[in-house]
C-alpha cells in the first residue's frame, strides 16, 4: 500500500493482558491501554448492561461495583482494574442481592427508558450498604451523580426509601 | 363512552388501572437491547471529522494519510455520498413562503455551524476511525457568520445562504378581531420582552444507528434508535433509491428521545450511505460532545408581547411578536418552524378573549439546527401568556387564582375556539383551578410566605394554566406534503395456544406504550394482561403508522388497539357460536373463557377455539374460514387535535444573597381525558415537569461570539439532578374525548408545557418586595442577582 507509515500504528493497537473476577468468574482479556473499563466490559466481555452516558463521571450510567464499592467505569482504564473484583448489573441480578430494589423499581415504575437504571441500582445498593435508614434528602443527595432524563426522580427516591425501610425492618443491613 | 371502560370491578378490566410495565423487567436486569449495544458480524464503525468553524468555505480536503491507516476501510466526503443520496429540503407546503437550502449527508463546499460533520471514516473500531480523523487535513476559508437574532435581521448584514434576499426562513401573521381598538380602549396594558435560551434533549443514550446494506439482496436494514421507524423507512428508500419493501427499519430499546430522535441527522443519512458503499454493517454512536453539537436544539426565542385588560381584569386582547432562530437550515422532514408556529397559536389558549394578533419570524443563523423537542412551542406560549396574566393581576389588584378564574373559558361552554383559531372540544380549566387551589393549600402557603418575608426569607408561589396539543391528525404534517402518517395500524392474532399477539405501529420509548396497549387489548377482549404480547418498532413486522410523537401513542395507538381487538373478538365469537350452536351476540369472553353473555356461565376456553380453528378445521361447518388474525387501521377524525388542559403550581425559595433558587414543591392538576394507567400517566407528568424545570432553571446551550458551543459536556451544561428537584403532587380531572371510543388524549408534554411558566411566575412573586422582575429563561443565579442589582 502506498504511503504506509509504520509509525502510524505505534501504541494504538498494542494490547495488554488483564485479568479480573467479573460477576464471580475469572476472566482475562486483551485490552489496549487506552481502553476504558466501561468499553472493555461492554465490548470485550459483552456485558452491555453497563452504559456509557457522559464519559466523564457526571451521569452515573456506567457505575459498577469494583472491590465492593461503586465506581465509574468510564473514568478508569481497563488496565487499572487488573486484579479487581467487579460486579456489573448482570452479576448483581444473577446473585439476587438487588432483587428487592429491582422489584420495588418495577412496582413503582421508577424507570422509563431504562438507560440510567443499572447505574441507579448500583448506586442505590452502595447507599444502602453505607447508610441503613437514609432520609429522602440523603437518598436524593446520594443520587446527585445519577442523571435520569425520563422519570423526574421521585419514584426512584420512593423505591429506594421503601427498600431501605424493608431491609432495616428485616434485620439490619449488609 | 361505554360505561364498562371505567368499571374496575369487571374481570380483565385494565383501563384505568395502575399496572407495572411488563417490559421494564428486562431493563432492570441490564438486559435492555439498545442500538448502542448492537454488534453484527463484519460490522465496521464510523466516526466524523467536524468543522471547527461556524461558517466557512471548504477549500480542500486531504484524506490520503487517513485512507492509508491500517484498519480504515473507507473515507468519504460530501461528494462521495452525494453520488448515491439525493438531497433533502426541510420545508412543508402548508408553511407558505418558507425557504430552506438543500442538504446532503455531508457538505459539498461550505460548513454552516461549528460541529457540522464534514468527512466520515469507517474503520474496524471506533478508536481506529478516530485515529484516522486526526490524519485528515481540511483547508477552510472563514465566511462572515451570524450567531444572534439581531445580526440575522440586520439589513445589509451577512447572508447565511448565498443568493437569498435575507436570513428569514419563514414569516407568519395572525390577526383576529380588533386588536388596535381593544388596546386603545383598555383600562390596563401589560407588556414585556421575554427571552428563551437554547436547550437540548440530552438523552442519556446518545443517537445510535447501525445500517446494514446487503448488495446481494438489494436490502437495507437499519437498526435505528428512533421514535419513528416508518418515517425513516420512507426516507432511506426515497433518498437512496431502494424500493420501500427492501428497506427495513428496526427501532428496539432506546435510551430516551423526547422528539430529538425523530429528525433526519446528517450522520445518520451518511451511515446508511457508508453501508451501501461498503456492503457491510456500519455503526455510529454519537459521543456526548457530538450529541451537544449535532442533536437538534430547542427554543431560542425572543418574544415581545402585550396584553390589554378592562378595569375589572377581563382580558381583551394580546399582541405578540416571536423572533426565533433555528440554525442554518430547517430540519427535515418536520421543519424547524413548527415550534414558532405553535408558539403564536398557543398564546392565550386557556382564555376566552377574541382579539389576537401575532407575527412570527423564523431566522437562520450559524448554529446547529433547532426543531421539535418535547412540548413543541408550548413552554414559550405558556410562559409569555401566564407571566402577562400575573403582571395584569398585580396591576388590577387581583390574586393570580382570581384573575384566571375570571378569564378562563368556562367548563360548561364548549365547544369553543381559541383566540388564535384552535378548536376545543371540551376542557376543564375551572375544575382544574379549583382543584389546584385546594391541593396547594394556597391560602396557607400565602400566609407562610408573608411570615417568612418578615424574617428575610423570600418564597415565591407561581401558577400557570396550560393547554396541550395531542392526538394530531393529518393537519400536522400530512397536509404539508410530509410522508408522516397520522393513522396507526395493528395486527392482532389469537395464537394456537389461545394467547394474543399484537403488532402495532406505535413505538415504545419507556413511557409504557406496550403496557397500555396490552391493557387495552386484554380489557377489550376479556383475557388476562399477561396473555397479550405486544410487539413494536419493526417496519417489516408491524403495520405502517405514525408511531409515537406529539402525544399520539395512547390516544391514536390506543384507539387502534381497541378497535382491532373488537374485530378480533367478533371473529372469535363467530367461531365460538358455530361450535356452540349459539348466536354470537349471546356470547362474551371473560378471563379467556367464552361465556354466556347473560349468565356468565363458562362455555369454552378461547384456547379451545384456537385449537379447533388451527388444527381441526375439519370439525367446523363447511365453508367456515376462521379469521383469527385481523389487521385494523385507525385515523383520527373529528377535531384536528385533541386538546388537553391543566394547571401547575409551585413553591420555591430565592436566596437573595446568592441568587440560588430552591424548588420546594411542585403541583399539577391535569386533564388528559381517559386515564389508561394512572401510574404511567403520573410518571409522564413528573418526567415532563422535571424537563421543564431544567429549562426554567439550568439548561442553556451557550455560544461564543464565533459560534462555538461553550458548554458541550455534562459537567458544563446543567441538567436537573435528584438533589435539586422537588416532589411533585398530582391530581386529575378526566374529560374524555368523544372522537374515540377510548376517550384518551395525550399526556407526555403537559408537564414540560407549563413548568417553566410556573417557575417564572414564582420567582417574580418572590422578588416582589424588591421591585425586581425577570423575563428570561433559564433563570440562573446571575439573572436573579442582576435583577436585584447585586451583580
Amino acid at each position: 500500500m502506498s504511503g504506509f507509515d509504520e509509525s502510524m500504528l505505534d501504541g494504538a493497537d498494542e494490547t495488554v493482558r488483564v485479568r479480573f473476577v467479573v460477576n464471580g468468574r475469572r476472566v482475562a482479556c486483551e485490552v489496549a491501554p487506552r481502553e476504558t473499563l466501561v468499553d472493555c466490559l461492554r465490548n470485550a466481555l459483552e456485558l452491555t448492561g453497563t452504559h456509557a452516558g457522559c464519559e466523564m463521571g457526571a451521569c452515573g450510567a456506567c457505575l459498577v461495583q469494583l472491590d465492593g464499592r461503586a465506581v465509574h467505569s468510564c473514568l478508569m482504564f481497563a488496565v487499572q482494574a487488573d486484579g479487581a473484583e467487579i460486579n456489573t448489573i448482570e452479576g448483581l441480578t444473577e446473585s439476587g442481592v438487588i432483587a428487592d430494589l429491582q422489584a420495588e423499581f418495577h412496582r413503582r415504575n421508577a424507570l422509563q427508558c431504562g438507560f440510567c437504571t443499572p447505574g441507579m441500582l448500583v448506586n442505590a445498593q452502595e447507599l444502602l450498604s453505607q447508610v441503613a435508614r437514609p432520609s429522602r434528602e440523603d437518598i436524593r443527595d446520594a443520587l446527585s451523580g445519577n442523571y435520569c432524563r425520563c422519570t423526574g426522580y421521585e419514584a426512584i427516591v420512593d423505591a429506594i426509601d421503601a427498600v431501605a425501610k424493608a431491609r432495616s425492618e428485616a434485620g439490619g443491613t449488609t | 363512552m361505554s360505561a364498562p371502560l371505567t368499571s374496575l370491578d369487571r374481570p380483565n378490566s385494565y383501563v384505568g388501572r395502575s399496572v407495572p410495565r411488563p417490559n421494564a423487567k428486562r431493563l432492570l436486569a441490564g438486559r435492555g437491547r439498545y442500538i448502542s449495544d448492537l454488534k453484527l458480524p463484519r460490522m465496521l464503525y464510523a466516526a466524523f471529522l467536524r468543522s471547527p468553524h461556524a461558517h466557512a468555505r471548504i477549500v480542500a480536503i486531504n484524506t490520503e494519510e487517513a485512507r492509508a491507516l491500517e484498519g480504515v476501510h473507507l473515507v468519504a466526503t460530501g461528494a462521495d455520498l452525494a453520488k448515491i443520496c439525493t438531497p433533502w429540503i426541510g420545508t412543508l407546503d402548508h408553511f407558505k413562503g418558507m425557504t430552506s437550502t438543500p442538504q446532503w449527508p455531508l457538505p459539498l463546499d461550505r460548513v454552516v455551524w461549528a460541529g457540522q460533520a464534514v468527512v466520515a471514516v469507517v474503520a474496524e473500531s471506533r478508536a481506529i476511525a478516530e485515529d484516522a480523523l486526526e490524519l485528515i487535513a481540511i483547508d477552510y476559508e472563514d465566511l462572515p457568520l451570524i450567531v444572534d437574532i439581531d445580526a440575522a435581521r440586520q439589513a445589509g448584514g451577512p447572508l447565511i445562504n448565498p443568493g437569498s434576499a435575507s436570513n428569514v426562513c419563514f414569516r407568519s401573521q395572525l390577526d383576529n378581531g380588533t386588536v388596535d381598538d381593544a388596546f386603545a380602549n383598555a383600562a390596563h396594558v401589560v407588556e414585556e420582552e421575554f427571552s428563551f435560551g437554547r436547550h437540548t434533549a440530552v438523552t442519556l443514550e446518545p443517537r445510535a444507528i447501525v445500517a446494514d446494506y446487503d448488495p446481494s439482496a438489494g436490502m437495507l436494514t437499519v437498526h435505528h434508535a428512533t421514535q419513528t421507524p416508518y418515517q425513516f423507512q420512507d426516507l432511506y428508500s426515497r433518498h437512496y433509491g431502494i424500493p420501500e419493501a427492501r428497506v427495513r427499519v428496526i427501532a428496539t430499546d432506546i435510551g430516551g428521545s423526547f422528539g430529538m430522535k425523530l429528525h433526519v441527522y446528517h450522520e445518520d443519512m451518511a451511515v446508511v450511505g457508508l453501508s451501501i458503499l461498503l456492503g457491510r454493517p456500519v455503526k455510529y454512536v454519537a459521543d456526548r460532545i457530538e450529541s451537544f453539537i449535532s442533536d437538534i436544539h430547542a427554543r431560542d426565542h425572543r418574544v415581545r408581547a402585550r396584553m390589554a385588560l378592562d378595569a375589572k381584569g377581563e382580558i381583551l386582547a394580546m399582541d405578540v411578536l416571536d423572533l426565533t432562530a433555528i440554525g442554518a437550515f430547517s430540519t427535515y422532514p418536520r421543519t424547524s418552524v413548527v415550534e414558532g408556529n405553535q408558539v403564536i397559536r398557543l398564546m392565550g389558549g386557556p382564555y376566552r378573549f377574541k382579539n389576537y394578533r401575532a407575527t412570527l419570524e423564523v431566522l437562520f443563523q450559524n448554529k446547529v439546527q433547532t426543531s421539535q423537542y418535547r412540548a413543541v412551542g408550548h413552554p414559550i406560549a405558556c410562559a409569555v401568556t401566564e407571566r402577562l396574566v400575573d403582571m395584569a393581576a398585580a396591576k388590577v389588584g387581583l390574586d393570580p387564582f382570581a384573575i384566571r378564574a375570571q378569564n378562563v373559558i368556562a367548563d360548561d361552554s364548549y365547544p369553543q375556539t381559541s383566540p388564535t383559531g384552535y378548536r376545543f372540544e371540551a376542557l376543564s380549566h375551572q375544575a382544574c383551578l379549583k382543584r389546584l387551589h385546594e391541593m396547594m393549600d394556597y391560602d396557607a402557603l400565602r400566609a407562610e410566605q408573608a411570615d417568612l418575608r418578615k424574617r428575610g426569607v423570600y418564597r415565591g408561589i407561581g401558577i400557570a394554566t396550560f393547554i396541550e396539543i395531542t392526538n394530531p391528525g393529518p393537519a400536522f404534517y400530512g397536509v404539508g406534503g410530509a410522508r408522516i402518517s397520522s393513522q396507526d395500524g395493528a395486527t392482532l392474532s389469537l395464537t394456537p395456544s389461545g394467547e394474543v399477539r399484537c403488532l402495532i405501529s406505535v413505538t415504545e420509548q419507556g413511557q409504557g406504550t406496550e403496557a397500555i396497549i396490552s391493557q387495552i387489548v386484554a380489557d377489550q377482549l376479556g383475557i388476562a394482561q399477561d396473555q397479550v404480547k405486544v410487539i413494536t418498532g419493526d417496519t417489516e413486522v408491524t403495520p405502517h403508522g405514525g408511531a409515537t410523537w406529539a402525544c399520539r401513542g395512547a390516544g391514536i395507538g390506543g384507539e387502534t388497539a381497541l378497535q382491532a381487538t373488537r374485530v378480533l373478538k367478533r371473529n372469535i365469537l363467530e367461531i365460538a357460536a358455530l361450535i356452540l350452536q349459539a348466536q354470537p351476540s349471546a356470547l362474551d369472553i371473560i378471563d379467556g373463557q367464552v361465556v354466556d353473555a347473560a349468565t356468565r356461565q363458562h362455555r369454552l376456553p378461547i384456547s379451545e377455539i384456537a385449537r379447533i380453528a388451527y388444527f381441526r378445521s375439519d370439525t367446523l361447518p363447511p365453508g367456515t374460514q376462521p379469521q383469527l388474525t385481523v389487521s385494523h387501521h385507525f385515523a383520527p377524525q373529528g377535531y384536528p387535535f385533541a386538546f388537553t388542559n391543566g394547571i401547575q403550581g409551585c413553591s420555591l425559595e430565592v436566596d437573595v444573597e446568592t441568587g440560588f433558587i430552591k424548588m420546594l414543591k411542585h403541583f399539577i392538576v391535569e386533564d388528559c381525558g381517559r386515564v389508561i394507567n394512572p401510574m404511567l400517566v403520573d410518571e409522564q407528568l413528573r418526567g415532563g415537569i422535571v424537563q421543564g424545570l431544567g429549562a426554567a432553571l439550568f439548561e442553556e446551550c451557550r455560544y461564543s461570539d464565533t459560534g462555538q458551543l461553550m458548554n458541550g459536556s455534562l459537567a458544563d451544561y446543567l441538567v436537573p439532578m435528584p438533589m435539586e428537584m422537588p416532589d411533585i403532587m398530582i391530581a386529575h380531572v378526566e374529560t374524555p374525548t368523544a372522537d374515540t371510543e377510548l376517550g384518551a388524549k395525550g399526556v407526555g408534554e403537559a408537564g414540560t408545557a407549563a413548568a417553566s411558566a410556573c417557575v417564572l411566575n414564582a420567582v417574580n412573586d418572590a422578588l416582589t418586595p424588591f421591585d425586581a422582575t425577570i423575563s428570561s429563561i433559564p433563570i440562573t443565579p446571575i439573572k436573579v442577582l442582576t435583577a436585584l442589582k447585586r451583580f
